[in-house]
């Protein structure tokens, strides 16, 4: 077992030289040498426009990835926030075409993303469930429901203002969504790494029986947890139903891979108890690099999810490879 | 605990029982046996993944790459064909298991020998696999005509009344009672799963156990991918795409515990079963088979809860969370 997993979280101030040997700055290398490496392979590569456009792979993405950290951190894990953006975007385009505006769109997306996290919650800390197969099953229910809603058509005709979300530009190339997916991570990281609630969320990953022990309210911290993921996947299914400006039932198929892999790209153990935001910011950084990297070099999406696919794995392997063959 | 279990297949015949005689009710025709034998037979392909996917899951993994392996499998020996007409049949089923087989083997080396977690092994492998058939093929199908005719046909022959591919079913049902009852292999899944420090000390190497449910998986999923792609006579990148999660569910539904220990082959026989009549039947009383994904995740859940509470231990649950934990 890597020792990482069973890591106090609240250590001392490490010194320079540890620091920088963390996880997180062996990523942030990985992520200048592919920022290097792009820029030599294709010459449409270091353009501020093209960039800006490059930021589009993962902010949705990241959004949720947040979340998710705080989740597996916790010990648990949701694989329906793929499906809660489709059903959250089907919603809103169901509630367009009676003629609801955009501040209400925003709402019913935020609050159906909200719901499905409640009920996940639910699901897991009130009857106690297993969160690996509830979130199978929810994944397919809540799909499932927007294919009996939609079938095989398509909703549009959402309003012009409702396009800002995904579409919108805050000054020169900062993308609306890029701003919010700073703040978000903004937000994240200090619930995360300066509150109470965050050291809740390390403890309960690393022994829920202690944490229960010394006083904090395991299943309610778990379920609200569950309502965060919801949350930001309703804030997610907001920007990319902006930016796509129609919804069909197969919107953001597979998401929730590349999301659990930028979360353990970024350094949170998948067993629970640790990892940071800054670490999940890199790697989501990281992945929408290579995206877009061989984008450019017309890479088909395919080829791209068996690099996400071998990363995922390959990200947890090699360290225990290391582990295992380094000298003692 | 004995009898829970067999409570709770008699529990789900009796569903079935019932779930039958609704339809029959509106639509008579439904349970004519030739109607029956034909549900059987397309429900033969999820019988065969449910049952290593209940192997999988009794040692306490999970595998996400069935249907996948199943594709990929699938597509390599569709080009095989392709590329020598002239070889048996029993050649081709030999490279299906024995390819499927060694897919399945990835999987549990990387789950015992490194330790990865199996869902995010099974997950990676899943859009690998994927991905490997658009690199072998570029996107292009192989088609029907392309098939030699003994491929297609051995599926569909039909042998005292039932086709090649519902007698494969049986023979891997009545298969693996056998190994998972009367075998030490058998046994070792159980324990594996049921209490891996117990099976540690009774001599039992757990992640070698589990290598070898990977494998049986693999294998019977590479078996199925032949099968599926000679029964419909196409193979391309997407076959049996999302097939996995059908696959989990008919288990759950069969009774098979997500912690591991809990299960039985004629659990996953009738999950898939149960799964498979209301597939056929949707058609029948006229509901859009868009409706399918929802039920089958409305049935994880019941059967989750339902599962959770057959196996519920009353009084002191924290406790016991402390010893799986540790």
């Amino acid at each position: 077992m890597s020792t990482a997993s069973h890591f106090v979280p609240d250590r001392l101030q490490t010194p320079l030289e540890r620091r920088l040997k963390s996880w997180e700055s062996l990523l942030m290398l990985v992520a200048i040498g592919i920022f290097i490496a792009n820029s030599f392979a294709s010459p449409y590569f270091l353009n501020a426009w093209n960039l800006s456009d490059a930021t589009f792979n993962f902010t949705e993405k990241a959004m949720i990835a947040f979340a998710m950290a705080l989740l597996i951190i916790s010990g648990e894990i949701d694989l329906s926030v793929a499906a809660i953006i489709a059903l959250a975007s089907t919603a809103m385009g169901a509630a367009v075409q009676v003629g609801v505006g955009t501040p209400g769109l925003v709402l019913i997306g935020l609050s159906v993303g909200l719901l499905c996290g409640a009920f996940n919650g639910i699901l897991v800390t009130g009857l106690g469930l297993p969160s690996i197969v509830v979130t199978i099953g929810t994944m397919s229910l809540f799909r499932g429901i927007s294919f009996i809603i939609l079938g095989d058509q398509a909703y549009r005709g959402y309003p012009s203002d409702f396009a800002f979300f995904g579409q919108g530009y805050v000054w020169w190339v900062i993308s609306f969504e890029f701003v919010l997916f700073a703040i978000i991570a903004a937000i994240y990281a200090v619930i995360l790494h300066m509150t109470n609630f965050g050291r809740a969320v390390y403890a309960i990953g690393n022994n829920a029986t202690g944490a229960l022990f010394s006083g904090i309210r395991v299943a309610r911290v778990k379920f609200i947890v569950f309502l965060m993921t919801g949350l930001m996947s309703g804030v997610a299914a907001v920007c990319l139903t902006s930016r796509l400006g129609s919804t069909r039932p197969s919107i953001a198929f597979g998401w929730e891979l590349e999301i659990v892999t930028m979360v353990v790209l970024g350094g949170v153990s998948i067993l629970g108890g640790s990892g940071s935001i800054p670490g999940v910011v890199i790697a989501a950084f990281v992945m929408g690099l290579v995206t877009f990297g061989l984008g450019l070099l017309n890479v088909p999406g395919i080829v791209m999810s068996i690099v996400i696919g071998a990363l995922l794995i390959s990200v947890i392997a090699l360290p225990r490879l290391w582990a295992m063959w380094r000298p003692r | 605990m004995k009898r829970i279990l067999a409570s709770r297949e008699l529990l789900l015949l009796v569903a079935i029982g019932l779930l039958l005689g609704l339809i029959s009710l509106r639509f008579p025709a439904f349970i004519a046996p030739s109607k029956l034998v034909d549900v059987f037979n397309d429900t033969s392909p999820l019988i065969l993944l449910a049952i290593g996917q209940m192997i999988v899951i009794l040692t306490k993994c999970i595998d996400l790459s069935v249907a996948a392996n199943l594709a990929l499998t699938g597509m390599v020996v569709s080009l095989i064909n392709l590329a020598a007409p002239g070889l048996p049949i029993t050649v081709i089923l030999a490279v299906a298991i024995g390819f499927g087989a060694l897919l399945g083997m990835f999987n549990g080396i990387l789950v015992w020998k490194l330790a990865i977690p199996p869902i995010v092994v099974t997950l990676g492998t899943m859009t690998i696999f994927r991905g490997v058939i658009f690199l072998l093929t570029d996107g292009k199908w192989v088609n029907s005509h392309e098939m030699s005719d003994a491929f297609k046909a051995v599926p569909r022959t039909v042998i005292a009344g039932l086709p090649v591919l519902s007698w494969i079913a049986i023979a891997a049902v009545i298969l693996f009672t056998v190994v998972m009852t009367r075998t030490s292999l058998g046994r070792a899944f159980y324990a594996a799963g049921g209490n891996p420090h117990a099976a540690t000390y009774a001599g039992i190497n757990v992640g070698r156990t589990q290598f070898w449910a990977f494998t049986i998986s693999g294998a019977l999923a590479g078996l199925t991918g032949y099968l599926w792609v000679s029964r419909f006579a196409v193979a391309y990148v997407d076959v049996a795409g999302g097939f996995e999660l059908t696959v989990v569910a008919a288990c759950v539904i069969g009774g098979v515990s997500i912690m591991g220990g809990i299960g039985s082959v004629p659990g996953a026989l009738l999950g898939a079963l149960f799964l498979g009549i209301i597939a056929n039947a949707l058609p029948v009383v006229n509901i859009s088979p868009f409706w399918q994904m929802a039920i089958s995740g409305g049935a994880i859940i019941i059967a989750v809860v339902l599962n959770a509470q057959a196996n519920r231990t009353p009084g002191r649950i924290i406790l016991k969370r402390a010893e799986h934990a540790t």
